[in-house]
């Protein structure tokens, strides 16, 4: 658990109450959403995103404990603090969810996301795409003689930064997972 | 111990165990099983309703009328896209619902079989949560969750969908106080260092004024009564929302009246100039603030509220208390009372002169005409005719629900049933129905226009077949009285589609449904006619015919702030002048 645990969709108990809630900045937040892995959760988590408004820049979802069911959401999200203060609020208050954390204000964290990118094209190109790949700690996952799939996980920072590299150098096709996120330390 | 039984069985069975004595309902194929089962036995009453949107809206006023969750029982496909509307309002205004829909079996779901709908789909953000069972062994636990959710923190709908193949199928029945209801349960306790910090306040506030809303009402009567003592005991003024009317007693001199949009002047001044606002279990919503940036400049604001995601959603609060408002007053009182029941008293008696100032406009006032029957004055004299009995109020939505909640009276919780938060024209009729199920020996009006009355008259017919003796008092304008009253004020007088054409006789209508019909459209006949409806051992439709170009006033016209609030025909020179010190 957290050092500071947030009572679920509480408020009140949030570190982010600190700073004034009700400004124009538009924020990018990490949310880790605990809920019962039972059918609709997703729906009901990306349903109220929707439904009021939110915007989602990013959410990964997978169960994380097989035995008590749970899995954990990971959302990137951006609005102003107070519209962050409420998506917490009503994350809170659907019935599935366990916990939710507001990873960027609850202290340090780690972020990491997985990108599967696809190269097509030879000579100097493909040796240029190798450097860098090496360069980004990329590894070939797959190889014919016209193309390269590599995988890069790291920052969603980092991963843009291979992709919009490798993009002269003949990329036809990523998929990323999206991030998934940990608080540091204990 | 559990045991084998359907699936069919355990619905019936869970109900029994939740103590639900009343399902409102309406059959189809889906549910076939659990309506035979209804059928072999006594102790559960389910009134056939005439539209499955009729069944949740008189749930809803069984459930606000009795403080007990309301129980609907449908079939799949229509019936349940029928309920949608019910589940929305109920979801709007914080109503325990619980709905159970058949479903087509677990082994069509998917393939577009006859009346398959995707149910939990379709009814997901117009419920507080939803199930799909689709083992019969976790029927009873859910439907037993089901209850525990609808009911605990803000209560609100939830619907359970069951395939017709688990309601055949054997399964074991979970108990009630088995049954697992842990991962939900919301915090009732407030924050005492928040509390405290209330309590300052009130000892010190100049200009203090609770503004209270349907939180109070769904908290419990104990949340009421708490209310009562700590408005008394202090002496701060109170105003309500429209959904929190009863909660504190319109007869009291402590009562400001409604606040809001049609909310009375002085409730509306108080809140813009107050130097502290009590908001308990209310939302700001923006029928109540107007214009947000000038929305009670002046004041600190405290916000007592069981859901966290109503605190800061619209206007930001320096003492959020999340919490159950019963628990929370208890709380606020004892403090109050230990550190001696201090308040601001010669503060406090400046503001109370301040706001008899704005009393003193009178803005509820009007002439009544001789000629045609104006409706304030159809719904003051039904007031004058009916305060004393042990009544209920249920409204349609329009200028006829603003002019109910201005001139009517509510002395106690649970006896003002409207559709607030979502304003369902057609919500009236089911919901007197439901109110008048739950107490068949009180006087239940519905105070309906004629427009919103046609939405869901076809519920006249349960009424009938029930003995419901609902009084339907129809304040009869010819118009969408409401929609007519924009136009003129705001779309130039262009009333485009706001009147009601080709209108059925209502007298003649009654006598088909098998009720009474009454019309009256001179003001010199209206006591009796009145006397007449409530002589009447019946359901009664009353086309009481009004004046068709009447306004409602007070009105915030919507995008401003409090203070420039239009009167009417009452003028507010004086009063502005001498409130102006506070306003600015
Ligand atoms: C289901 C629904 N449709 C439309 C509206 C919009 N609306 C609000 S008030 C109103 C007119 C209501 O007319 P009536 O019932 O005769 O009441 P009056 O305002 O004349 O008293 C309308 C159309 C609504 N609230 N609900
Ligand atoms: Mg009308």
């Amino acid at each position: 658990m957290s050092a500071l645990h947030i009572k679920k969709g509480s408020t009140k108990h949030s570190a982010y109450n600190l700073r004034p809630t009700f400004s124009d900045v538009q924020e990018t937040h990490t949310l880790a959403v605990l809920v019962d892995n039972e059918a609709g959760v997703l729906a009901r988590v990306i349903g109220l995103f929707s439904g009021r408004g939110y915007n989602i820049d990013s959410l990964t979802v997978a169960e994380v404990d097989h035995e008590g069911h749970r899995s954990r959401i990971t959302v990137v999200t951006t609005g102003t603090p107070q519209v962050i203060e409420q998506i917490k609020a009503q994350l809170g208050r659907i019935v599935p969810v366990h916990e939710v954390h507001d990873l960027t204000v609850e202290g340090r964290s780690v972020e990491r996301e997985l990108a599967l990118i696809k190269i097509e094209g030879q000579g100097e190109k493909r040796v240029e795409a190798l450097r860098l790949a090496d360069i980004f700690r990329a590894h070939v996952v797959d190889s014919t003689l016209e193309s390269f799939v590599f995988q890069i996980t790291g920052t969603p920072d980092k991963v843009d930064a291979f992709a919009d590299l490798m993009r002269p150098l003949g990329l036809v096709e990523v998929a990323r997972t999206g991030v998934a996120a940990l608080s540091r330390g204990i | 111990m559990t045991s084998q039984m359907t699936g069919a069985k355990m619905v019936v069975q869970a109900l029994r165990d939740q103590g639900v004595d009343t399902v409102f309902g309406y059959p189809g194929g889906a549910v076939l099983p659990i309506y035979d089962e209804v059928f072999q036995q006594n102790e559960i009453r389910h009134i056939l309703v005439r539209h499955e949107q009729g069944a949740v809206h008189a749930a809803e006023g069984y459930a606000r009328s009795t403080g007990k969750p309301g129980v609907v029982l449908v079939t799949s496909g229509p019936g349940a896209t029928n309920a949608v509307t019910g589940l929305t309002d109920a979801l709007m205004d914080s109503i325990p619902i619980v709905v159970l829909t058949g479903q087509v079996p677990t082994f069509m779901i998917g393939s577009d079989a006859f009346q398959e709908a995707d149910t939990v789909g379709i009814t997901r953000p117009c419920t507080k949560h939803n199930w799909l069972v689709k083992d019969t062994n976790k029927l009873s636990g859910t439907i037993h969750e089901a209850f525990h959710v609808a009911t605990s923190g803000r209560p609100g709908p939830v619907l359970v969908d069951i395939p017709k193949d688990v309601q055949f199928a054997n399964g074991s029945y979970t108990p009630k106080a088995k049954a697992a209801t842990t991962r939900y349960q919301p915090q009732v306790k407030g924050d005492p260092d928040t509390i405290l910090e209330l309590v300052e306040a009130i000892e010190t506030a100049q200009r203090p004024v609770f503004y209270t809303g349907g939180g109070v009402i769904n908290s419990g009567p104990a949340a009421s009564q708490l209310l009562r003592e700590l408005v008394d005991a202090t002496g701060i003024p109170i105003t309500s929302t429209l959904m929190g009317l009863g909660a504190y007693p319109a007869s009291s001199d402590k009562w400001l009246g409604m606040l809001g949009m049609h909310g009375l002047y002085e409730a509306n001044l108080a809140m813009h100039g107050c130097d502290l606002m009590i908001n308990v279990g209310a939302r700001f919503d923006d029928r109540i603030t107007g214009r947000l940036d000038a929305f009670s400049p002046t004041s600190r604001k405290a916000h007592i509220d069981i859901d966290p995601s109503s605190i800061n959603k619209v206007v930001r609060v320096d003492m959020p208390i999340i919490g159950d408002i019963g628990h929370v007053l208890e709380d606020v009182l004892r403090m109050w009372k230990a550190r001696g029941r201090k308040v601001n008293r010669e503060a406090l008696h400046h503001w109370w002169s301040q706001i008899e100032d704005w009393r003193a406009v009178n803005c509820l006032a009007y002439k009544p005409s001789a000629g045609t029957i104006r409706p304030q004055h159809a719904l003051a004299r039904l007031e004058a005719l009916t305060k004393d009995h042990d009544r209920y109020i249920t409204t349609e939505v329009g200028q006829h629900q603003m002019w109910a909640a201005q001139y009517l009276g509510f002395e106690d919780p649970g006896r003002w049933m409207t559709s607030g938060g979502l304003g369902t024209m057609g919500y009236g009729v089911p919901a007197s129905v439901g109110v008048q199920i739950a107490h068949p020996d009180a006087l239940v009006i519905n105070v309906a226009g004629e427009a919103s009355w046609l939405m869901n008259m076809q519920e006249m017919s349960t009424a009938v077949q029930y003995r419901a003796p609902v009084k339907q008092f129809i304040l009869n304008n010819e118009r969408l009285g409401m929609v007519r009253q924009w136009q003129e004020l705001l779309h130039g007088e262009r009333y485009s589609h706001s009147w009601s054409e080709a209108l059925p006789d209502f007298v003649k209508l009654a006598e088909a449904f098998g009720c009474k019909g009454i019309l009256c459209k001179d003001p010199a006949d209206l006591d009796d006619a009145i006397m007449e409806m409530l002589d009447y051992d019946g359901p009664v439709i009353f086309d009481c015919l009004v004046e068709k170009h009447e306004n409602c006033f007070p009105m915030i016209p919507s995008g401003e702030p409090h203070n420039k609030m239009l009167l009417g025909e009452v003028s507010t020179k004086d009063a502005i002048g001498a409130s102006g010190a506070v306003m600015v």
